[in-house]
């Protein structure tokens, strides 16, 4: 609704003659590569396309039906869905103390947060390549740091939940500085008047959080909790480089086999079509799901 | 405002002294300050730690992890760099890198300057439903569409050319989405005015709000460029000649060729951070305010 009240330049008749020489540009690139790849995606997910030639074949939904009998498939998509259910909660909860932690009175704030962002700059690869340091089995930091303390030394690269739990620390480390962002931008926001009412009220300070902080961080929550699913069906980058989706197939989630199928030896492209076309399917899903869900929400407290 | 009310006023200005920092007895206070600080200094170590022993490893001869816990370089050397430096061509793909990253984000800053000003400024048939599209795009998953996008680049001949990551990648609709935001604060009368005198639309943009964007600029610049900088699979995809590659690709691909060799892909790993991280701590500011506003990454 509020799109339509946008304030504008108001001229008589069709509108602004430059519009098209403004928007253009943009409009046109978003088309080409996003809007129309989008509806190809779901052409393309029907069709076998030859390795080699790229010759095209129609084949209906042969694709989907390989897939229900697919357990490397079910596999990645159980991975992903575990990742999500770790890293989207476990970076959020992170991110809340840590903005909670450096919105209060601390000596080199400044410092600690930058700290905490850093990571967030940081390539997928490179991040991958800092895990591959970190997790190597018989040459890695953390052997050492293990051997120098007496603890026993975890296999993180030969045993699979080990490995499954490399990628999800290593997530962590990227993603808490995202969510602090946006936790600390929405603390900032909530008026301090209403946490001296409280306390006049006789709150204590968990009360406070829970009953006037918590509710007002509502928006940033719903916001974080989208964004970080999307990237969780996303993620490629580190995992491709850290484990492979190895060992076997312990870490395999659906970002990099949608690139093995379509790009790797096989080169099925049709079969990596269609599981993007799912990827597709269950992030939107899921965001419309949390969007009714928060406006429910919304109303209900209304 | 606090003496209207003389019996609870004092109340409130005892709970005000006391908000100032935190609630509680002095001495309370204290040590939750203590525990504060602590908690603070644990974080950042664990966060430092990674890049510390990459930057360790990086400067490290020989095996820098065996058995030991090594937390400073034992004989600083350069020989990392320059060991890789004489087997890979990787100042080009560094240059590559550069000259991706650079015109990828010239373009896109361009698009999504022009592109907000038409979607806040201007009024044209279609222009809610068009911008909700492009809303929408930013949801789209990058692995949902991989497949179209290769056949469609490749079939306008680019694979294997810069254009082939340029084009896509000036396509990042966050942009627009920022810049439409920052636009439709600026005053709709200031743009009239200039209308009334006789401007044309893009003597306005150019001249009256061009100007007024310079924090916008900044943010979509850095956004931008550390979203290309750092572009991984679809480069990966699309530039398959080692005399292509950027530095993501050059760098999976070296971990191909020396595995375990930490002091070799740690040299390469500071190579291709140092550039980022280094405007980070410059703009850091733009940074913070971009992330948190389009929430990419």
């Amino acid at each position: 609704m509020s799109a339509l009240s946008v304030p504008g330049v108001r001229r008589r008749g069709r509108g602004d003659r430059s519009a098209p020489l403004f928007a253009g540009p943009v409009v046109l690139l978003a088309g080409l590569f996003l809007v129309l790849p989008m509806g190809l995606a779901l052409v393309f997910s029907l069709t076998e396309i030859a390795p080699l030639s790229g010759k095209v074949g129609w084949v209906g939904l042969t694709n989907f039906a390989t897939m229900a009998a697919d357990p490397t498939f079910f596999r990645s998509l159980l991975n992903t869905a575990l990742f999500a259910l770790v890293t989207v909660p476990g970076s959020m909860a992170i991110g809340l103390a840590l903005a909670l932690l450096m919105n209060s009175v601390l000596p080199a704030r400044p410092l600690f947060r930058t700290v905490v962002y850093l990571p967030l700059v940081i390539s997928g690869v490179a991040v991958g390549l800092i895990g591959s340091l970190l997790f190597n089995e018989t040459s890695g930091v953390l052997r050492a740091l293990a051997l120098t303390f007496g603890l026993p030394v975890v296999p993180w690269q030969s045993s699979g939940p080990a490995a499954f739990a490399s990628v999800v620390l290593i997530t962590l480390w990227i993603r808490v500085g995202f969510c602090m962002i946006i936790y600390l931008a929405a603390l900032q926001a909530v008026p301090p008047e209403l946490h001296e009412a409280a306390q006049v009220e006789g709150a204590s300070g968990w009360q406070r959080f829970r009953h006037v902080t918590l509710p007002l961080l509502g928006p940033a929550t719903f916001f974080l909790l989208i964004m970080s699913v999307i990237y969780s069906f996303n993620v490629f980058d580190t995992v491709f480089v850290l484990t492979g989706g190895g060992p076997g197939s312990a870490t395999e989630v659906l970002g990099t086999y949608a690139y093995d199928t379509a790009f790797g030896p096989a080169r099925d492209q049709g079969y990596g079509a269609a599981i993007g076309v799912v990827v597709f399917v269950l992030t939107m899903a899921f965001t419309l799901v949390q969007w009714r869900r928060s406006r429910a929400a919304r109303d209900g407290a209304l | 405002m606090v003496a209207t009310v003389p019996t609870r006023g004092l109340t409130v200005v005892d709970a005000r002294a006391h908000t100032a920092r935190t609630p509680g007895r002095p001495g309370r206070r204290r040590v939750g300050w203590t525990l504060r600080v602590v908690a603070a200094v644990l974080v950042a170590v664990v966060m430092v730690f990674p890049l510390w022993v990459m930057l360790v490893t990086a400067f490290s001869s020989g095996s820098a992890y065996s058995q030991t816990l090594r937390l400073w370089p034992s004989e600083p050397t350069l020989g990392n760099f320059t060991r890789v430096f004489a087997a890979w061509p990787v100042g080009s793909w560094f240059a590559n890198s550069v000259a991706v990253a650079g015109v990828t984000t010239v373009l896109s800053v361009a698009v999504s300057l022009t592109g907000g000003f038409a979607f806040a400024k201007l009024r044209w048939v279609g222009r809610t439903p068009v911008f909700l599209l492009l809303l929408a795009t930013m949801m789209i998953p990058t692995q949902a569409i991989l497949v179209p996008q290769f056949r469609l680049v490749s079939s306008l001949g680019l694979v294997g050319t810069f254009w082939a990551v340029i084009l896509p990648g000036a396509a990042a609709t966050f942009g627009i989405f920022l810049a439409r935001q920052f636009l439709m604060a600026i005053p709709t009368e200031l743009v009239e005015a200039a209308r009334v005198d006789g401007a044309s639309t893009p003597r306005v943009f150019w001249s009256i709000v061009l100007p007024l964007c310079r924090p916008l600029v900044a943010v979509l610049t850095l956004l931008a460029l550390m979203y290309q900088w750092n572009d991984f699979l679809w480069p990966l995809i699309v530039l398959r000649d080692p005399a292509l590659f950027t530095l993501p690709i050059g760098l999976q691909f070296l971990q191909g060729q020396y595995l375990t060799d930490y002091g070799a892909l740690m040299a390469m790993t500071l190579l291709a951070t140092a550039p980022l991280v280094v405007l980070f701590l410059v703009f850091q500011r733009y940074f913070v305010q971009g992330l948190a506003t389009t929430g990419l990454r």
